[in-house]
């Protein structure tokens, strides 16, 4: 089962969690991204988020069934929001249950992974004397 | 044909816009669509890479449009 979310409003860690656990999956492993107070060495005061709407959602969707293809997984759940978010609030949970963990850890590493490098969604850096889009990092 | 082309990013802020109407000629190429737009749109000229979509799709360059098309010009993505 998928789960993929392109949102507006506050992401929540429990009810990503609740959606993923299973009694088939003998574990769950759960990436949560943060915005961070820093970027080499400027103080960050908050992060602006913009998508192609359509299209983030496609390709997180093709990352879910991409991923549930090349791992035995039980659910895949991708939220990403949008806006405007201060240092400490979240951008992207991944959530993912499997009946063994190597899986789990696999899949959710290669999804945020892919995530970076296809999704259409991008975040510009507000710092206190100035602002620049983020350009992809390794 | 009419060609409606959304620009996100740094690429909105160059263009000024959003969203940007192109008039091109039949069979015309994503190439060239971006070529009219660079035209409309000089300060684009800066952006040096980018990736191009149809209709929420990547596509390559060379990809022939089809009147109604919706093209995306998409630079680096930095989400999560």
């Amino acid at each position: 089962m998928v789960n993929v979310l392109l949102s507006s409003e506050p992401l929540s860690i429990q009810a990503c969690a609740d959606w993923v656990m299973s009694p088939e999956a003998g574990g769950i492993d759960i990436f949560i991204g943060t915005v961070r107070n820093h970027t080499k060495g400027r103080a960050v005061v908050r992060l602006e988020f913009e998508a192609y709407d359509r299209m983030a959602i496609s390709e997180m969707n093709k990352i879910a069934a991409e991923i549930m293809v090349r791992w035995p997984l039980h659910k895949v759940l991708i939220h990403h929001r949008t806006g405007i978010l201060q240092v400490g609030e979240i951008p992207v949970i991944i959530a993912i249950s499997a009946p063994h963990r190597d899986a789990a850890f696999t899949a959710c590493r290669y999804a945020i992974d892919t995530l970076k490098q296809t999704v259409p969604i991008w975040k510009k850096e507000i710092f206190e004397d100035g602002e620049q889009w983020v350009t992809p990092t390794p | 044909m009419e060609v409606k082309v959304l620009v996100f990013g740094r690429a909105r802020e160059l263009a000024g816009s959003g969203s940007i109407a192109v008039h091109a000629t039949d069979g015309a190429t994503l190439a060239d669509v971006i070529a009219l737009v660079k035209t409309q749109h000089p300060a684009m000229a800066q952006l040096s890479a980018f990736s191009t979509a149809i209709n929420g799709q990547y596509a390559a360059i060379d990809t022939l449009l089809s009147a109604g098309d919706e093209v995306a010009i998409i630079p680096p993505v930095s989400g999560g």
